[in-house]
Formats: structure tokens, C-alpha cells, sequence
């Protein structure tokens, strides 16, 4: 699943589609300088380029570089689906590869804040259509006949009066000559053939045969493995080492100390390296270290936790988004409710655990792994290993997981440090243990909320969150700046609803690594935001679901409350049933979701069964949809009550699935996950299903019980 | 180091290793087999599922020294062009997301079915609940089960 067994000569170049790469400005950002290096590189004469996206060789096989991370997200099978259907081709008839890193070629590669899809489809759509359109007027030309005369159809183009057809590989060069058209007509999405079926993914049946290729898997000639040793302080530095064990261990090649780059820091260890993963596992076992662990302070999660609340009670906070006069607005409430919610630090804990293989040769770098953004690694390596970007060539490979962990790039750089000091291709193997601990983590946070009623309406409204701020980490940060995620999660149209808000972050500097943890700041937001909403809709007497549709005056939201309503029978819930909903918003897409909880026999709670609505806008692949979602639960229900990452003497303390455990089989529910139908753009999919779990699952257990929970994780079995 | 010889899918490797090394290395670096996943190195995850003798076993946490000479079966045993029930069950559920944790997920629903061809939600429970997903597949997986063991009969009524 790469692209360097894929030589140019494979491929067939279609010049001409310079220009309508250029018109829709996709690929070269800089504007015509950069089209005139593509015209040079067309002009080779083993082929033409379609674009960076499409090839088509002359058997009519198409080829589709596929620019995004697959984590499990299914952008292997959304990206092709999306061209497939306005290309007219087959799926089956198309290969897909993973491309390089390459941000000139494909802009922004990173995979994250759900963007594959949302952020890409219309230039696609268009890209697509415009190959079609070429190839269809090259048939034209060919046969000397209108192009009106002809359609695209499964890899042909077809000539219908009188049925003549030519195969796409017969036409290639031909269009190549072509100028593209100005404009092409895309197809309503009620004629759509491929988008928004639930296509099987392509990638599935690699992955039940064991033929896909992950990060861990891959193998070089001379290829030597090295597992760290890192200092388990985020900070601390080696002072010396002594490998004289290590050294005897059979396999062991060469012991030497490392840095890697972490944000505005280095994280420091000693790399074993040997001629097997189990010989350097083996060799820094018997490693002994000293570790420098002075100046920087040494915390615990009671400390950290301390600290927030302090801060939330004492001081106002870098001020995100406010309206109207909070203060006089509570004055003339007819109730005032205050809570205060704490979520955890947590683990992105892929189940690939994170490595790195890397080839340092001297004037080049090429490294092979599960990345969620090539182009990242690229331009934080290019100083730090003193290349130039393009030769710093990455490899994208499956990623078992994802979720934010790695579209950073310590790792990238920690492989390359180590090939370069050995002189050989190197994996780098993180343990599970390495992989719990050493973050970065989603970072823990507490929310203060206030709100006044006034007519049974939000009349005023207050949310302050305390926590690390993760553009904060960065060299040179400006660190009185206000977290720019502030509100995520919360719904658009309470804004207007509203009448006097105000929200507020008092970042936390702490020396602990923190990075996006899938739906980032909403994932812990949406707790708070959407349990308050609970507790005030309870507060001012009403029904939750009527309560958030008083204040969502918007259709699109509407549409949604109601069909969350339908869909879970939220009317004709029983005596002994207990039901939550929240509803959150998040890269452009808005979930509802409602939790279903019962006593079992024992007097315990236990989970029946959630529903969600997904409103995504326009969309690819149900089916795809519906795993996200399926998954973003049971991701949620994990971080809400079985693991949670906590720091003492400043390290993590759990370090494996034994003591940072899973959701399992066993406490999984039923599911049951309805996509919107609408022609709104295109929204996330892998994230936004997740911020609104937790609180529907608190507000059930409210409902059943009375009893609300403001703190997670908590565990089901005490409640 | 000594020298074993295991046998994985009916094939003969030899391996030369340290009594110690976890089978779950010897069958990826040593025989080059790496469909089997390293999750966790201490069984709890089931990611490097395989089986020894017929039954589902962690083969990160069994010595080289004591596998040797059993019949291992990997997920590259099944079949390589996913003609096994459980792998067209797979398949048809759409269950895999990033897949990491399938080989081992399916190595024991394999198990499962064989011990108990047509198996209940408790069944299913008992047999899966010490395998990890993280991209939370488990109510496919629950389904890919139930159809496998549906394929399976229909075979056994067609012979």
C-alpha cells in the first residue's frame, strides 16, 4: 500500500488537466509558478498526467492517489467513491494507493478534524467530472460527432446513437490534447450511482486475511529494530547510562541516547538497537539509566485538578465569546443554577501501537508509518534532520488507529534520529507500556457552568473551562491567548437563543504533552455543555428533548430533535427506563443522541441501548457513516467509565490495557445510527459522533435514578 | 539460542531463537508471517491471537520453546483469499476499521465457532470479551458471528 513501487512509468500523463487543476485551485496553492512545473513534468514523454488524483493508462485502468490517512475512517473507500461516481467508473476497476507526502502537490494532508471528505468533496466532484467530460469530447472528436451525442458509463465513453463505445485507455491521449471545459454540470445527487450506497469497503478484505500492511509490518533489507528507553518525566533529561548488560544480550547492535522533538521540547532516552524487536525488548530490559529530573516540577493529577479549580474560582479567564451582560442578565433570573464537570486526561491508545520505521542515506530520509499527516512530518523534520522537505520522502502505511496520536510527528523524528546514528534502516517500536505513557494525551479538563432561567427559558449563560491549551505548547506560543476551541461542541443556535453568554478558558501550564484526541475539545466539552443543558431543562421543569427545541430555532435542528424523538420512542419510555439526550456540534456535523439505561436485577445500571442521528449534510457512504458513529460510542462510553490516564511524581501511572482498560464486547449496547438526508455541505464523520455520548448516558442515568454525575470516569457498577 | 520447529498453516519453519522470545515474534520476524498483531505483550488485548493445537491461545505470552512442534494455525491459515466462512462473515458485516485487532478478533471467533457452531449473545460474550477494539467494532463483530455461524450451517446442509 505505497506509492514508491509505483514508478512514473506506470503511469499514463494527461497534460491538459494543469489548467482545471489550477481553475480549481487544489493542487498548486501558489498559482501559476506552480503550474508551470507541472506542465514541465507533463511534458515527459513517457506518459501524460490526468492529475495528482486520477490516472488512467491505456488499458483503461484507473488509479486513484488517495492523499488521506486511513485510520479505520474509511477514507480509502470515501475519496475513490467520491471520483468513481463522476469519473463513471467502476470501484472494482480502480486502484488505490496511498500518496507521498506532498504538500504542494495535494495542499494539506493531514487527517484530522474530520476535513478527508468535508474538506475536499466539491473540488473532487469537479475534478472528476472534468476528466469525464475530457474523455468524452476526445470520443467525440474520434468519431466526429457531437459530444452531446455521447455519455461516460462504467469506464467508456459511448457514442448513443449509434452505440459505438471506446474504452477510457483508448481515449487518454487523445484528451490529453485537450483544453478542459470551463465549467462541467455535476450530477444531481438523486442520480447518483455509487455516492451515498453503502459501497463495501475495499480495504476490508485485506484486513480480514492479515495481507494489510500496518506500520509494524513493514520490513526492509538490513532493516534493525529499536525500542527507547524514555525518561517517564515528560522533561527530564539523561545524565548517563550503562549498557554493559544490555550490550551482552545476543542481537543487541548499538546503545545510544536520543532526542526527539516534543512541541517546544525534547524528550530524552537511550534507544536499544538490535537485529530483532524481542533482542532490543531483551537488551533494554538490563538498561540502566540515570535520569536528570531537575528543574521542573513533578505533578500529580490531585495537583493538576487542584489547580483548575482554583483557578476557575479566583480568576475570570482569557475571554472566547460573549454577548449582552452575563452578571445583569443573572440578576434578574428567575433561577440560577451553577455545576461544575471534570473529565480525565486520556490515552489515544491505538491499537497499533505507535512506530516508525526510517532509512536515513545521507542526502535523502525516507520513512515509512502509520501517519495521519506526511506533509507534517516532512516540514518538521526538514530543519531538525537538516534535509530539504522534498527529500524527506513518507510513507503512509495502514494506521491501526489513530484518533489525533498520529498526526504527530515525535515519532517520525525519533526513527529518523536513530537511522541516522546507526547508519541503517531502523523500526522504532513502542511498547504498549511506552505507547500509554509517554502521551500525548487528551488533556483533562474542568468546566464552571452558570446559567439563569427566566420564563423557563436560558436567559443567561456562563461556561469557563480550565485545562492545557494545546496551541500553547508550541515555541514561541503566545500563552495569554484564549483556547480557540472554547465553545466546540456547543450548538450554533443557542448563540442566537440566548440572550447574555459569556465563555472563558484559564489555560494550565503544566509540562505534560497533550494533542488531539478524537473530536479534540469537544470530546470533554460536550459533557459539560450538554449536561448543564440537562440540568437546566430539568430546572425550569421541562423535557429535555422539548427544552433544547425551544431554544433551537433553526429547521435543520428541528428536523433532528424530531427524528431523534421518533427513532428512540422517546415518548413512550416506560416507568423503570431511564433516557438521556444530548445533542452536540462538531466539524460541521450535528449528532443527537439518546441513551437507553435499566437496572439489572442486581439493582446496577446497565446500558441498553443508544440511538443517534447524525446530520453530516452531504455524504458518501452510510455504511461508513454508521461504523464512525457505532465506533465513536464505544470510544465515548470508554472514556466515560473505564479508563482514565492519571500522573504522579510526574508520570503516568497506568501503563498498559491491564490498568488502562477497555470497553469490551460485554459492555457494548445495542446501536442504532440514522444518517440525515439533506443537501447541507459536507460535515466530519470519524469525530462528531462522539462528544455527545457521554452526557446522554449521564442524563439516562439522571432520569432512572436522580442521580447526576459531573465527573468522569465514573464506573456503572457503582452507580 | 536454539533451534525449533514450528509448524504454522501445515508448513515447517526453522527457527532459530531464544527459548524466552514469545511465539507472537517468532511467527512475525522469524517466519515472516505478520497478519498476527502485537497489541499489549502481557494477553490482554487478544490482538496476536493464533491457535495452538485447535484452541485459541496469546501467542504473546507463550515461549518459542513450548510452541514448537504444536500445530499453530495464524490468520493466514484460513485462507488467503478470504473463501472462510468467518472471513466472508467479516467481510459482509463490514466490520474492520483501521483492522489492527481483526486477525485476532477473527482467530477467535473461528474457535468459537467450531467449539459451538451456532452460539448465543452469552456465548459470543465468553469467547470475545478479551479482545480489544479501539475503534469499537464489537456490534459487528456480534453480527459477523451470528453470520458466519448462518454460512457455515448452510454449507454443512449443502454437503
Amino acid at each position: 500500500m505505497e506509492t514508491k513501487n509505483l514508478t512514473r512509468r506506470n503511469f499514463i500523463k494527461l497534460s491538459s488537466l494543469t489548467g482545471a487543476a489550477l481553475t480549481i485551485g487544489f493542487y498548486f496553492p501558489a498559482g501559476a509558478k506552480a503550474a508551470e512545473i507541472m506542465k514541465t513534468e507533463t511534458a515527459d514523454s513517457l506518459g501524460v498526467d490526468l492529475n495528482a488524483w486520477i490516472s488512467i493508462d491505456t488499458n483503461g485502468k484507473v488509479t486513484i492517489t488517495n492523499h488521506r490517512a486511513e485510520m479505520g475512517q474509511g477514507s480509502f473507500q470515501s475519496v475513490p467513491q467520491i471520483i468513481a461516481e463522476e469519473l463513471e467508473v467502476d470501484l472494482n476497476d480502480v486502484r488505490i494507493i496511498f500518496a507521498q507526502g506532498n504538500n504542494a502537490k495535494y495542499g494539506s494532508q493531514i487527517t484530522g478534524g474530520s476535513s478527508t471528505v468535508r474538506g475536499t468533496y466539491k473540488k473532487l466532484l469537479h475534478l472528476s467530472a472534468t476528466a469525464r467530460e475530457m474523455l468524452i469530447e476526445a470520443a467525440a472528436k474520434k468519431w466526429n460527432v457531437a459530444a452531446s451525442e455521447c455519455y461516460a458509463e462504467n469506464g467508456h465513453v459511448i457514442h448513443k446513437p449509434s452505440g459505438k463505445k471506446f474504452h477510457y485507455g483508448e481515449l487518454v491521449a487523445d484528451a490529453a490534447k485537450l483544453t478542459p471545459p470551463a465549467s462541467v454540470q455535476l450530477k444531481d445527487p438523486k442520480d447518483y450511482k455509487i455516492l451515498r450506497k453503502p459501497v463495501p469497503r475495499q480495504d476490508t478484505p485485506l484486513k480480514v486475511n492479515g495481507t494489510a500492511t500496518f506500520g509494524l509490518d513493514k520490513k526492509l533489507p538490513g532493516m534493525l529494530y529499536a525500542v527507547v528507553e524514555r525518561n517517564p518525566r515528560f522533561q527530564g533529561k539523561v545524565k548517563s547510562f550503562d549498557d554493559t548488560e544490555t550490550k551482552k544480550v545476543p542481537g543487541v547492535k548499538h546503545v545510544i541516547p536520543v532526542k526527539m522533538s516534543v512541541f517546544n521540547t525534547f524528550r530524552e532516552g537511550v534507544a536499544v538497537v538490535a537485529d530483532s524487536i524481542w533482542s532490543a525488548m531483551q537488551g533494554r530490559k538490563v538498561l540502566k539509566v540515570e535520569w536528570d529530573d531537575s528543574g521542573f516540577e513533578h505533578f500529580s493529577t490531585e495537583q493538576l485538578y487542584a489547580r483548575m479549580n482554583d483557578d476557575l474560582k479566583t480568576k475570570d479567564g482569557l475571554s472566547f465569546r460573549t454577548k449582552g451582560n452575563f452578571a445583569a442578565a443573572l440578576e434578574k433570573a428567575d433561577k440560577k443554577i451553577d455545576a461544575t464537570y471534570e473529565t480525565p486526561y486520556e490515552s489515544h491508545s491505538c491499537m497499533e501501537p505507535v512506530n516508525c520505521t526510517a532509512h536515513y542515506q545521507g542526502d535523502k530520509l525516507e520513512i515509512w508509518g502509520p501517519i495521519q499527516g506526511p506533509d507534517w512530518v516532512q516540514g518538521l523534520l526538514s530543519p531538525l534532520v537538516g534535509l530539504p522537505e522534498e527529500k524527506i520522502i513518507v510513507n503512509m502505511t495502514f494506521l491501526g488507529g489513530g484518533f489525533g496520536r498520529k498526526a504527530f510527528m515525535d515519532y517520525p523524528h525519533e526513527a529518523a534520529v536513530i537511522s541516522k546514528a546507526v547508519n541503517a534502516p531502523v523500526q522504532v517500536v513502542w511498547t504498549r507500556e511506552d505507547d500509554t505513557t509517554q502521551g500525548p494525551f487528551r488533556p483533562g479538563m474542568v468546566y464552571q457552568c452558570s446559567a439563569g432561567l427566566k420564563d423557563g427559558r436560558i436567559s443567561a449563560y456562563k461556561a469557563k473551562l480550565a485545562g492545557q491549551n494545546m496551541d500553547h505548547q508550541w515555541p514561541g506560543a503566545q500563552k495569554d491567548s484564549y483556547n480557540g476551541s472554547t465553545t466546540e461542541g456547543f450548538l450554533e443556535p443557542y448563540f442566537e437563543s440566548i440572550p447574555h453568554y459569556s465563555f472563558s478558558d484559564l489555560p494550565l501550564d503544566v509540562p505534560i504533552p497533550v494533542m488531539w484526541w478524537r473530536s479534540v475539545y469537544a470530546s470533554t466539552n460536550g459533557f459539560a455543555f450538554e449536561s448543564f443543558m440537562d440540568e437546566l431543562a430539568v430546572q425550569a421543569g421541562k423535557d429535555p428533548l422539548d427544552f433544547r427545541r425551544q431554544h433551537l430555532g433553526e429547521e435543520r435542528y428541528q428536523h433532528l430533535i424530531n427524528r431523534l424523538e421518533e427513532v428512540s420512542g422517546w415518548k413512550n419510555r416506560k416507568k423503570n427506563e431511564g433516557y438521556g439526550v444530548s445533542i452536540t456540534e462538531c466539524f460541521s456535523s450535528i449528532v443527537g443522541e439518546v441513551v437507553k439505561v435499566s437496572k439489572k436485577a442486581d439493582g446496577k445500571v446497565k446500558v441498553d441501548k443508544v440511538w443517534a442521528v447524525m446530520d453530516c449534510g452531504w455524504y458518501v457512504n452510510p455504511d461508513i457513516i454508521r461504523a464512525q458513529v457505532e465506533g465513536s460510542i464505544v470510544m465515548a462510553l470508554g472514556a466515560a467509565t473505564v479508563h482514565a490516564t492519571h500522573f504522579n511524581d510526574g508520570k503516568a501511572i497506568e501503563q498498559n490495557f491491564n490498568t488502562y482498560k477497555m470497553p469490551r464486547i460485554t459492555e457494548t449496547p445495542e446501536i442504532e445510527v440514522h444518517v440525515v438526508d439533506n443537501e447541507e455541505k459536507a460535515g466530519g464523520v470519524g469525530e462528531p459522533g462522539l462528544p455527545p455520548f457521554s452526557a446522554a448516558l449521564t442524563n439516562a442515568i439522571f432520569d432512572l435514578t436522580g442521580k447526576r454525575i459531573r465527573k468522569l470516569p465514573f464506573n456503572l457498577e457503582e452507580v | 539460542m536454539a533451534s525449533y520447529t514450528l509448524k504454522i498453516n501445515s508448513k515447517t519453519y526453522t527457527v532459530e531463537a531464544d527459548p524466552k522470545m514469545p511465539l507472537l515474534w517468532a511467527i512475525r520476524d522469524l517466519a515472516g508471517l505478520t497478519g498476527t498483531k502485537y497489541g499489549c505483550g502481557i494477553a490482554q488485548c487478544g490482538a496476536c491471537t493464533v491457535h495452538m493445537g485447535g484452541q485459541p491461545v496469546r501467542s504473546c505470552s507463550i515461549p518459542v520453546s513450548v510452541a514448537a512442534g504444536k500445530d499453530l494455525t495464524t490468520i493466514e491459515g484460513l485462507s488467503t483469499d478470504n473463501t472462510h466462512p468467518v472471513q466472508q462473515a467479516w467481510i459482509k458485516e463490514q466490520v474492520p476499521q483501521c483492522g489492527y485487532c481483526q486477525s485476532g478478533q477473527i482467530m477467535a471467533a473461528t474457535a468459537l465457532l467450531k467449539k459451538t457452531p451456532n452460539p448465543t449473545d452469552k456465548d459470543i460474550d465468553t469467547a470475545m470479551q478479551g479482545h480489544i477494539c479501539r475503534c469499537g467494532t464489537y456490534p459487528r463483530i456480534r453480527k459477523a458471528i451470528k453470520t458466519a455461524s448462518q454460512i457455515m450451517n448452510q454449507k454443512a446442509s449443502a454437503k
